[in-house]
């Protein structure tokens, strides 16, 4: 309980506190306009796709191009079981689906294709991603092409909230742990992890299907949130999206990808006006920061608390040194 | 009494022989080197010692309390879990991380909780956490590294990362350990002060050693036997003397008289 209550978590509570009653206070006198709130909750549902991605190809070091295919099994998932129930419960009860059959495929093809490696993987999971896409195609319950409509929208701030912070929360666990350690030894030099007594395959594996749950999780938010749902939605060109948010936040930075997300929200949103040179301007956006920070916003840190604090390791032996890479 | 045995070890890639019928044991507690030309074999035969290829034909039995376990039919992390470590010949130390974190990830058996307590932190979570940090620190004492805990592998000088794997190699709980050429691109003081440092630790920790090196000095020095393979095959073992004044030896490293 101590360590739960810690000086760290405790202001950390009252931030993420401040943000949602601030947020849902501008909300509620029209500061942001519904139109903002389409804002909000894109980049809401972006930073859990692009955290949990990051546990996937930053932390693990495994190149996953697939992971709008799971995003797609979770949006289906709600939209299917919220057909019947829709209601809260309906979303919760499609989300449990979503995760279940996530867990599923992600192990099916986890063990065969995360002995590959590099280009290999990006490619098998690449035909993953698209396999869902096609088997959602041509299934029937999934109604095709022409996909699902008329969801009931159920999304609101305080439940978006509570699911992104519980999924970048439990990213950072994730992280912050033994098996986060050892998913980052594999990335650093697997066959030095492997000579450690780490079992490469079965962190992979458990990285991989993390990523997938939450990636599901995204995807039945998003089904709520859009009440539409297509096969196109979640094609290959989604997967590079949320690739972009990784990369462009910082290979291995859960952080990092929150705030690229907010930053490429913000700068669509502003370019929204400006409709014929958005694309290219975004692209430019993109290049310029790429070319001047190529190892993304944040690199490999994490925007903490420990800087702001000074603070010390637990043995209280020397403050951690910052040594730029 | 022997602790490691190879039994007539055999790894062919293709039609080349790496490694042909090698039969060697080792003593617990002895420091043993293995030498030869380049291209003997030597990297090969750890390869298989440690798992990362599986032998053509023949055994490895490492015998722990008073069983045989055929280190030949299990992965490179199992045999890890077995107290058999290695360090590399290229220094393969996961640099972006800090010293403690290289020596953390070894002690990663020692977790007393799941991914569902990773994720929670419920549990032993923040015991087991203070726990190996704890451990780390008390380790990195003992290897004289605790002042660089929290410098990244990569800034480290040559000779400490030199010393840095073959610590993280004991901190895995290793009780036998495989150097692959730990000298390799030292001047002569790291190399000295990597030999005090081997010695110091062997003693220090109750390690058996086997240590591949080009650098004669240090297995002349330290070593107290010696098998020497070349093409493959052992073709002499012995003292450093003994093996020295081998005529076969001569040959593989001068070649032959006219």
């Amino acid at each position: 309980m101590k360590n739960l209550f810690s000086k760290k978590n405790l202001i950390w509570l009252g931030v993420l506190l401040v943000f949602f009653f601030a947020v849902q206070v501008m909300i509620d006198t029209r500061i942001i306009t519904p139109y903002y709130r389409q804002v909000l909750y894109w980049v809401g549902i972006f930073v859990i796709l692009g955290v949990s991605l990051n546990i996937i190809i930053g932390i693990t070091g495994q190149l996953s191009l697939g992971h709008a295919g799971f995003m797609s099994i979770g949006a289906y998932s709600a939209a299917i079981v919220m057909r019947d129930m829709p209601d809260m419960t309906g979303l919760l009860l499609g989300m449990l689906v979503g995760i279940a059959i996530s867990i599923l495929i992600s192990l099916i093809v986890a063990i065969p294709t995360l002995r590959l490696k590099g280009d290999y993987l990006a490619i098998a999971t690449l035909g993953v991603g698209e396999i869902i896409r096609i088997v959602i195609l041509n299934l029937e319950i999934t109604n095709g092409a022409s996909g699902i409509s008329n969801i009931k929208n159920l999304i609101s701030w305080p439940l978006l909230f509570v699911f992104v912070v519980a999924a970048v929360v439990l990213s950072a666990n994730f992280k912050n742990s033994a098996i986060g350690r050892a998913c980052i030894s594999i990335k650093e030099d697997e066959i030095a992890s492997e000579a450690m007594g780490i079992h490469t395959t079965k962190y992979k594996v458990i990285a991989f299907i993390f990523g997938a749950v939450l990636a599901s999780l995204a995807g039945s938010l998003y089904a709520t949130t859009y009440y539409v749902v297509k096969p196109e939605t979640f094609g290959i060109a989604t997967s590079i999206n949320i690739l972009i948010i990784v990369v462009f936040g910082g290979m291995g930075s859960l952080t990092g990808s929150v705030i690229a997300t907010g930053f490429i929200g913000v700068v669509n949103m502003l370019l929204q006006s400006y409709a014929e040179v958005r694309l290219i301007a975004y692209a430019l956006i993109l290049i310029i920061v790429m070319i001047f920070r190529p190892q993304g916003l944040l690199g490999s840190k994490e925007f903490g608390l420990d800087r702001i604090l000074g603070y010390k390791p637990p043995l209280g032996k020397k403050p951690r040194k910052e040594k730029s890479a | 009494m022997s602790y490691l045995t190879v039994e007539h070890l055999t790894k062919n890639f293709g039609g080349l022989s790496a490694v042909s019928n090698v039969s060697i044991s080792v003593n617990e507690g002895e420091l043993v080197g293995l030498i030869g030309p380049n291209g003997a074999g030597k990297t090969t035969l750890f390869n298989v010692l440690t798992g990362v290829y599986k032998p053509t034909k023949g055994r490895v039995l490492l015998h722990k309390n008073g069983k045989d376990i055929e280190l030949n039919k299990l992965p490179p992390y199992k045999i890890t879990h077995q107290g058999v470590a290695r360090t590399f010949q290229n220094i393969r130390l996961f640099k972006e991380l800090t010293v403690l974190d290289n020596v953390k990830i070894a002690m990663n058996q020692q977790a007393q909780y799941g991914v569902f307590g990773a994720l929670t932190r419920l549990g032993k979570f923040y015991a087991s956490e203070a726990d190996i940090e704890s451990r780390a620190h008390d380790f990195l004492r003992k290897v004289n590294l605790d002042d660089l805990a929290y410098e990244l592998a990569k800034n480290l000088p040559y000779g400490k990362q030199r010393q840095l794997e073959i610590a993280r190699a004991m901190a895995t709980g290793a009780k036998l350990l495989f150097l692959d050429e730990p000298a390799a691109g030292m001047n002569p003081q790291e190399t000295q002060a990597l030999t005090e440092f081997i010695a110091k630790i062997r003693k220090e920790m109750d390690l058996t050693i086997v240590l591949i090196e080009h650098d004669m000095s240090l297995v002349m020095n330290i070593c107290e036997r010696i098998f020497v393979l070349d093409y493959g095959k052992l073709i002499a073992s012995g003292t450093a003397d003994e093996v020295k004044k081998n005529p076969k030896v001569i040959e593989a490293y001068l070649g032959e008289e006219e």
